[in-house]
């Protein structure tokens, strides 16, 4: 069991004849993810790594099937194609992309308030569960099958806390990056809740960094209604304030968004917080 | 992207929003010419970082000292960047000081006007000791703010001119919008004697990922490339993301989150970094190079540390890029490489003068040890 994605996901690619969708469609397939459609509009009727491409969404979810989409378009008309999944009916989209203007964000979260849509991201790496399907860009080869979730504001840290966690015998049920940017769809929270009621997943790695208060609101969250153990990590300690740090949504303004004040909360919510990666692995097994 | 203010006041005028009559001047002698025409004038120095006001760029000048006082303020170097130039402000008959402005709240992820009759102080102070003083209203994106939200908003400042404050706080709003800014704020906005609501000051902060349909602000961005840290900008334009920092440590990485935990394991070691940068999606041979040319070109660094972690990267590609440009380099580097073809690459920098570590913080234990 996992979450969000599992064998039954049937997966739609939109921007699939883009560089980064034909390569990333490859390896999913390589790692059994059940690619059902590829849309590109004008390029319908092609085949991509062996998948049917249409024009639209609708189209390819009708033809299809299609449980899932993910989103490889260009930052400016990723908007468009995220609200285009949207009206097509799946419940899940994982958008890929970054550098969306925020505005064009704004009004995606404004369209899409009243509905019961699961928006992973953008500038995420998307989500794997182990053995079962990747809707995204993690390198497979970090993982193991297991009983850990994972969710992640960031990329390739999460790997390396995942490579570390594996390479200690400790498996994840699923891991899930929820993105970089300042507005993202699925948060901390979300996740933590998801977590929280699959019977599979038996503890928590939640990986957070300097910038906004999403961290704060996810210890609130714990210490109410998380009842299975948790091991944080915030990045971003030693980050000089006022300074975008690679990630859009990673910056410390007005004295806020430090990862002192993560860290506070997230211990004040009774979360084991660990200083590095090996430490992750190393309080997580004290904890199962 | 940060506007100089006298560029935000530009935006400001063309939007209908009063503003101090004011002179751009490059030189000292400019700047006096400034204010002796204006009689008593503001000098304020044009520089893209917060803070100015604190670091001494900002100075009320008579045509007596109006030359010695831009002398200074043209002469500071506020966190790190040269000032320049300055604008010379007519002086304001201040009655009242008022703190405005709209930024996106990332929480109920739309704009959020912010109104305080505290002004011309740090608002996040003020939010922090007297939460009471500070007026919000959350805008719907679909409709702009409100009949309403203006009249309270007019309320919360004690503003008995609920026509001009709504006519001034629409104009903030449509060049928020408009313009695709991050940050529009006027800190302070007056209350003149005479009865007029002025920006005093102006800050806008253009969202980078949208400069591609934002010509004029592009303008404006390639002209302030001028304005910042060389390194910082040589960066940007191989799209890469680059911190200067006051440590010795030159860190090259991939991906935001490992960069910051690459400092913080630095820092715990004991050392500290030279600057934070994020190669992002370039984590190939080219890049690479030019990112360890670029740190190298840093006089404080004194220790390299690359640190390079995915499923895609080609090690043996990566290392290769780092040999080759390590030639005639006299700096100690210390790579940490995981990803495809991860031995080719440790094989390739074996007879390289580089230290090879397994894991971020065994990398930065090395670098530490290097420096001292």
């Amino acid at each position: 069991m996992s979450i969000l994605v599992d064998r039954d996901t049937r997966l739609v690619v939109q921007g699939i004849t883009g560089h980064v969708g034909t390569l990333e469609t490859r390896f999913m397939l390589q790692y059994g993810t059940k690619v059902v459609a590829g849309v590109t509009p004008g390029k319908g009727g092609r085949v991509v790594e062996g998948v049917n491409v249409f024009d639209t969404m609708p189209e390819a979810v009708e033809t299809t099937d299609a449980n899932a989409s993910i989103i490889f378009v260009p930052p400016p008309h990723a908007a468009g194609a995220i609200l285009e999944a949207v009206d097509s009916g799946v419940p899940l989209v994982v958008c890929i992309t970054e550098g969306i203007p925020v505005k064009d964000m704004v009004r995606v979260f404004r369209s899409i308030e009243d509905s019961d849509v699961r928006l992973v991201g953008p500038n995420c790496p998307g989500i794997t569960t182990p053995g079962e399907a990747r809707v995204g860009i993690m390198p497979d080869s970090i993982f193991l099958k297991g009983s850990v979730g994972v969710v992640s504001r960031s990329g390739t840290l999460t790997y390396e806390v995942v490579d570390a966690l594996s390479r200690q015998g400790i498996g994840q049920s699923t891991c899930v990056g929820i993105g970089g940017d300042p507005l993202i769809g699925t948060s901390f929270i979300d996740a933590l809740e998801l977590f929280e009621n699959d019977p599979e997943t038996s503890a928590i790695v939640m990986i957070g960094e300097i910038g906004g208060t999403a961290e704060q609101e996810a210890a609130e969250y714990i210490r109410e209604h998380v009842t299975k153990p948790v091991v944080g990590y915030v990045v971003g300690i030693s980050a000089p304030p006022g300074k975008t740090m690679g990630h859009a949504g990673a910056i410390i303004s007005g004295g806020g968004g430090t990862a002192k004040e993560k860290i506070e909360a997230l211990e004040g919510a009774g979360v084991a917080v660990a200083d590095s990666p090996v430490d992750v692995t190393g309080k997580m097994k004290r904890m199962i | 992207m940060k506007l100089h203010e006298y560029q935000s006041k530009d935006i400001f005028r063309g939007y209908g929003i009063p503003t101090p009559e004011g002179i751009m001047c490059n030189t000292p002698e400019e700047a006096s010419k400034a204010v002796r025409q204006f009689g008593t004038a503001a000098i304020k120095a044009q520089v893209l970082v917060g803070g100015r006001g604190k670091a001494g760029g900002i100075a009320i000048a008579t045509p007596e000292n109006a030359t010695e006082t831009a002398l200074r303020i043209m002469n500071l170097i506020i966190k790190g960047l040269p000032v320049g130039k300055v604008l010379v402000e007519q002086s304001v008959d201040i009655k009242q000081e008022f703190y405005l402005s709209i930024a996106l709240d990332r929480t109920s992820r739309r704009p959020l006007l912010i109104a305080s009759a505290s002004g011309g102080v740090d608002i996040e102070e003020v939010a922090r000791t007297s939460p009471d003083l500070i007026h919000k209203e959350l805008i719907d994106p679909k409709t702009g703010p409100q009949p309403e939200q203006l009249e309270q908003t007019a309320a919360g400042l004690g503003i008995s001119d609920v026509t001009s404050l709504s006519g001034l706080v629409s104009n903030l709003y449509a060049i928020y919008d408009e313009l695709d800014c991050t940050l529009a704020e006027i800190n302070p906005l007056v209350l003149t004697r005479d009865g007029q609501l002025v920006a005093l000051d102006a800050k806008i902060n253009i969202d980078d990922n949208a400069l591609f349909r934002q010509p004029a602000m592009q303008q404006l961005y390639e002209k302030n490339l001028e304005d910042l840290d060389p390194l910082e900008v040589q960066v940007k334009k191989l799209d890469m993301s680059y911190v200067a920092m006051d440590g010795d440590i030159g860190c090259i990485v991939n991906g935001a989150g490992l960069a910051l935990a690459t400092l913080d394991m630095i820092s715990r070691e004991g050392g500290t970094p030279a600057n934070f940068m994020d190669v992002r999606g370039g984590a190939d041979a080219f890049h690479v190079g030019r990112a360890v040319e670029i740190t190298a070109s840093n006089p404080r660094t004194k220790v390299m540390l690359i640190n390079m972690f995915g499923g895609l990267t080609l090690c043996d590609e990566i290392a290769e890029g780092i040999h080759d440009t390590l030639q005639g380099l006299d700096i100690p580097v210390v790579v940490r490489l995981t990803g495809t073809n991860q031995e080719k690459g440790w094989d390739i920098l074996k007879d390289a003068n580089v230290s090879v570590a397994q894991s971020t913080a065994e990398a930065a234990g090395i670098a530490v040890g290097l420096v001292s």
